[in-house]
């Protein structure tokens, strides 16, 4: 069996077809102001988190619109919540609350007591 | 013996409101933890059990409280509580008085008026009927605020009342009903054996003795019907409040405390929680950003039916105003933070990552900023010239690399990530063998204070700022500009620094503002609404300002990083750090002579 | 009381050509200025984008256009109040002063936004960090200097500071920060040619003629470097440079790097005249821009008779483009004057 070069391939495309966008289209309706996102970077560059690891709200946020969830609930585990990235975003995106809804969704331990 | 069929219902009603009582409050006390317990056992026969029952008839019968928030509404609880509390209490003593004995059976005081006619003297009648009758005024006069206050809520001063579910509006007409029907009842008898009082005879003029006749049986039926579907109904309804706030009152005066986890006590509190609807109108996400049903009393409400949402428990900024405001003593931003609370996951370590490594150093203060502040470096400059000025050595320990306080994960239910951090941020400011840890944050001060067991001392940069002035070791210069200060609500409410800044700021023209100290309002921006978006924050800082700005002053001083955003934002008004004023009006000559004897700044590299 | 068939407040590009073009048809205008000076914004303009001509060429052209006899021009005159009567417009100005005449052409421009308002990059924090109008000087004077005396290496220019940006309420694009960056860059770069020159966008939008190969020619000839990402937050160096933090978002990894100087590229915004006149007339739009009666149809008119807008009160614009604006505003008051002779 050599389909090696198959799977290359196969991570290196997001193949929007397969991807299920339906998870994000649920966190951008509680959510709206994540749509508004031009993908500047400035959370990104301001973000406590990054500071010390390789995080990128922007990237993720990116790659979680687009269905592309692998290894996504890791990276926003890293998130400190602080709040800065909703500070300097120029589309008034509500980060915090998009990464607490895109951490949420991600999350199958089922976190919280009260009713979603 | 005096006996009617009649009676059954009452009797009924008594019996099963008892039994579910006694059922409720075991369930309750078993659902306290370990160290509520052992505070209920150590003080249940100490002298704090007489302060409880003081306590009881204050709040429970006369509420005093919610008189000094609201007379209107303050005499309307207490004519139904105190009112309805003497009716049993001189009831009892009037048919003991009557029967001789204190073994007369129950329902006779309560329907006296058709057992006992004229022709049967007792002690004190005449005294006791007047009383009797005073008291039934007073319970209706009570209740007509109440019906009205259904009706047009604004006339007692309330802009909202909360709305009723099924059980509720039944209970509330069964307890409308009781006291009129008794007038009448009481009325009925009195036309036709003459044993009314001033009330109640009053009344029986405008009943022939006929009509006295047929009615007075049905009367005193629905009297009965009404007191049984009222206790039938009570437990379920939002009239346990009644039972409950007693038990919590007990509970609190013994030193039971809410904790972050949810227990016996908060379902004790959910329930102590009268509907009254004062915690809306204190509420700026109703008045100011048209939030609905998601303030203190909606949330206590849903959570008490189990009927709980993650948007009204995030809906919220915990700006601790409804708190502040229940007359019950409700903890309703801790019990908030209970259901926001995710379940930790023992083990699980997320903020690895962090290298902690070279960061340490033998200074006078270690100087913690804040995440956010970084985004208002016009207070970290301020507070470099004010370390300089009085002359101390510091380590800025979140300069480069600074790692989060926490607060933001707790308040967001992410307890175990919070402690993580904490653990993190401990490990470096102990450290640095300092003497002391100053923050420009208020979110930072109250995690620090209330999460981290520091071995130093603390203070946010107004009571540093304050500290300074006091030793002398700074001074300011007078100026004729007019300030007004925002008292954020973590640095206020949460942390209890009103005092401080307004002394720093005395070298000002500081006026004061409608809402200040612990009435403060929230800037809109707090970081434990992660809901709220900008349009709604916006409306919320915009009302905040409106108020603030009222005196027209040159400058609005707070002491916040977020709040400080917020503001500026408005576009409104010069807004200010209070470490940005101090650090304008150094006394120069004083600041030049200190640099020179102390060495500069002590910056450190990993 | 001065009386003359149309009054034009504000003394700028848009103003003083529309005064010019309706003084060549025969009317008596006169225009109230609030500054000591005419041309408004030309007077902080060193050169102008996209083909560099000297700003102050433009400037003696229009001055020199002031002298028709049949225009006044009162300078230190700012218009107060405004007051309707029939088919007429009469306007007292801060000196005292009345004017009045039946038609008035609202041309009170913009202003730049103030970057106080964006703490976190620093303005009026840290010397190095100015603005736009403040680095076209240092061009004008020929010495781009660091106010620290070090020599300038690197300098970066950020656009969109006050446009775009949600959080000081200016949702909309100012429209010539992008090629006023991508012009001042190169002027950075004819004063300073050893300098790195970095520019940060969100969105470069060069919808002009000759805008793109000015771009394009910043690249090629002046090598300047372009980078997809804003900057969110400033630090000082101990050496007094400016830490610069951002994403560069193209190959998706944070950015830090050091600068001499930081050029904020503010937006535009109603200028102070147009809000408060706006408010008074009760034409006030979106953002406080002066509404005009029909964007596509009667773009020079507002919705009261004998009231008429010219230039950047009503939104951001090019200077070709509120000079063009103004002449057809002039076209729309001949017109109008005509209709009341009749
Ligand atoms: S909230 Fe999370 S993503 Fe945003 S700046 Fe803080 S750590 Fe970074
Ligand atoms: S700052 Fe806002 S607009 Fe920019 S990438 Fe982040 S979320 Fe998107
Ligand atoms: S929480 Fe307190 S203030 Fe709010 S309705 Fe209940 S008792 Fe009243
Ligand atoms: S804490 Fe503040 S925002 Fe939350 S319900 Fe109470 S008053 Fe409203
Ligand atoms: S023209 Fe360019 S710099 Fe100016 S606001 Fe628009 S996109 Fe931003």
């Amino acid at each position: 069996m050599t389909n090696w070069g198959f799977h290359i391939a196969k991570s290196r495309i997001i193949d929007m077809d397969t991807a299920d966008l339906g998870v994000y289209r649920k966190v951008a309706a509680k959510v709206p102001s994540a749509k508004l996102c031009l993908m500047c970077g400035a959370c990104t560059a301001s973000c406590t988190a990054r500071n010390h690891t390789p995080f990128n709200l922007r990237k993720n946020h990116l790659l979680f619109r687009h269905g592309q969830f692998k290894g996504l609930a890791k990276e926003f585990d890293k998130c400190m919540l602080c709040g800065k990235c909703r500070l300097v975003c120029p589309r008034g995106v509500n980060t915090r609350a998009l990464i607490y809804n895109m951490r949420m969704a991600l999350d199958n331990l089922n976190y919280t007591r009260i009713k979603k | 013996m005096k006996f009617h069929p009649f009676v059954i219902p009452f009797i009924a009603g008594v019996v099963f409101l008892l039994i579910l009582i006694v059922f409720r409050l075991k369930q309750w006390l078993k659902g306290l933890d370990r160290k509520q317990h052992f505070f209920v056992k150590q003080n249940f026969l100490s002298l704090k059990t007489l302060y409880a029952i003081v306590e009881v008839f204050r709040e429970s019968l006369l509420h005093f409280k919610i008189y000094r928030k609201n007379p209107v509404l303050g005499y309307m609880h207490m004519s139904l509580a105190f009112g309805w509390f003497m009716l049993i209490v001189f009831g009892k003593v009037k048919s003991v008085l009557y029967a001789g004995s204190f073994f007369e059976p129950m329902w006779l005081s309560i329907f006296f008026n058709f057992f006992v006619t004229s022709n049967e003297p007792y002690p004190y009648a005449a005294v006791m009927t007047f009383l009797m009758d005073f008291f039934l005024l007073i319970v209706l006069s009570g209740l007509l605020i109440a019906f009205v206050k259904r009706i047009y809520s604004r006339l007692v001063g309330m802009k909202k009342t909360t709305k009723h579910i099924l059980i509720d509006r039944i209970a509330l007409v069964a307890l409308w009903g009781i006291f009129p029907l008794r007038l009448f009842a009481e009325a009925s008898s009195s036309a036709l054996y003459e044993n009314g009082g001033f009330l109640t005879a009053g009344v029986a003029q405008m009943f022939s003795e006929n009509f006295a006749s047929i009615v007075e049986l049905p009367l005193w039926w629905a009297y009965s019907l009404s007191l049984s579907i009222f206790f039938f109904t009570l437990p379920f309804s939002r009239y346990m409040h009644i039972p409950a706030e007693v038990v919590m009152i007990f509970l609190k005066k013994w030193g039971v405390k809410t904790n972050e986890h949810h227990s016996g006590f908060t379902n004790i509190q959910l329930h102590a929680c009268a509907k009254c609807g004062i915690c809306i109108d204190a509420c700026q996400l109703d008045f100011a950003a048209s939030q609905k049903n998601v303030q203190s009393a909606y949330f206590i409400g849903d959570a008490r039916y189990n009927k709980l949402t993650e948007d009204v428990v995030n809906n919220c900024l915990m700006c601790g105003r409804c708190h502040e405001a229940c007359p019950v003593g409700i903890e309703l931003t801790m019990i908030r933070q209970q259901y926001r609370n995710k379940k930790e996951m023992p083990g699980k370590l997320y903020y690895n990552y962090v290298d902690l490594n070279g960061y340490h150093a033998n200074v006078d203060i270690i100087y913690y900023a804040g995440c956010m502040t970084h985004l208002t470096p016009g207070i970290i400059i301020s507070m470099k010239k004010i370390f300089q000025a009085a002359g101390m050595s510091y380590w800025f320990m979140d300069e480069e690399k600074g790692v989060c306080c926490g607060r933001p994960l707790r308040q967001q239910g992410f307890v175990q990530q919070a402690k993580d951090l904490v653990h993190k941020n401990l490990r470096m400011i102990h450290g640095a063998n300092a003497k002391l840890l100053v923050t420009s944050c208020p979110i930072c001060y109250v995690s620090f204070k209330e999460e981290y067991a520091l071995q130093i001392p603390l203070m946010h940069h107004t009571e540093f700022i304050e500290s300074l002035i006091d030793d002398k070791k700074i001074s300011l210069e007078s100026k004729a500009i007019t300030a007004v200060y925002h008292d954020p609500c973590e640095l206020g409410r949460n942390a209890q620094i009103y005092d401080a800044p307004r002394n720093v700021l005395k070298h000002l023209n500081l006026k004061t503002s409608k809402c200040e100290k612990n009435n403060g309002l929230c800037c809109g921006s707090s970081l434990s609404n992660a809901v709220l978006d900008l349009d709604h924050q916006i409306k919320v800082r915009d009302n905040a300002l409106n108020v603030l700005l009222e005196k027209n002053p040159d400058v609005l001083v707070t002491a916040c990083p977020m709040c400080k955003k917020a503001f500026t934002h408005g576009h409104k008004v010069a807004v200010m750090d209070i470490a940005e004023v101090v650090a304008k009006h150094l006394n120069e000559v004083k600041t030049k002579k200190q640099l020179s004897e102390k060495p500069e700044m002590i910056t450190f590299a990993k | 009381m001065t009386a003359v068939d149309v009054l034009v407040i504000g003394g700028g590009p848009a103003g003083l050509e529309s005064a010019y073009s309706l003084a060549n048809n025969g009317y008596d205008v006169a225009v109230l200025e609030k500054e000591k000076n005419i041309c408004g914004h030309l007077n902080q303009a060193h050169s102008l984008f996209p083909n560099f001509q000297n700003a102050s060429e433009v400037r003696s052209a229009m001055i020199d256009k002031m002298t028709h006899p049949k225009i006044s021009i009162h300078n230190d005159t700012e218009a107060i109040r405004i007051k309707r009567d029939i088919d007429k417009w009469g306007v007292e100005t801060g000196s005292g002063k009345e004017f009045m005449a039946p038609a008035l052409l609202l041309a009170t421009g913009f202003k730049s936004f103030d970057p106080k308002y964006k703490e976190e990059l620093g303005y009026g924090i840290y010397d190095n960090v100015i603005t736009t109008t403040q680095f076209e000087a240092m061009c004008q004077k020929g010495s781009i200097v660091s106010p620290h005396g070090q020599k300038v290496k690197r300098i970066a220019f950020l656009n969109c500071v006050g446009s775009r940006d949600e959080k000081v309420g200016n949702h909309y694009c100012s429209r010539v920060c992008c090629i006023n960056a991508v012009k001042q860059s190169i002027e950075a770069k004819k004063v300073l040619p050893e300098a790195d020159i970095y520019c940060f966008y969100m969105d470069i939008r060069m919808a002009g003629q000759f805008y793109e190969e000015l771009y394009r020619k910043s690249q090629e000839v002046y090598n300047v470097n372009y980078i997809r990402g804003r900057i969110s937050e400033v630090s000082p160096t101990i050496d007094k440079r400016l830490h610069v933090k951002c994403e560069d978002t193209l190959s998706q990894t944070p950015m830090k790097i050091t600068f001499d100087i930081l050029v904020l590229m503010t937006g535009i915004e109603a200028s102070l005249g147009t809000v408060a006149l706006g408010q008074q007339l009760n034409i006030s739009g979106e953002y406080n821009f002066a509404k005009s009666l029909s964007l596509h149809m009667a773009d020079n008119y507002s919705s009261h008779k004998g009231l008429f807008l010219a230039g950047t009160c009503k939104r951001p614009l090019t200077l070709p483009e509120a000079v063009a604006d103004a002449r057809s505003a002039a076209g729309e008051i001949k017109n109008y004057l005509k209709t009341l002779k009749q």
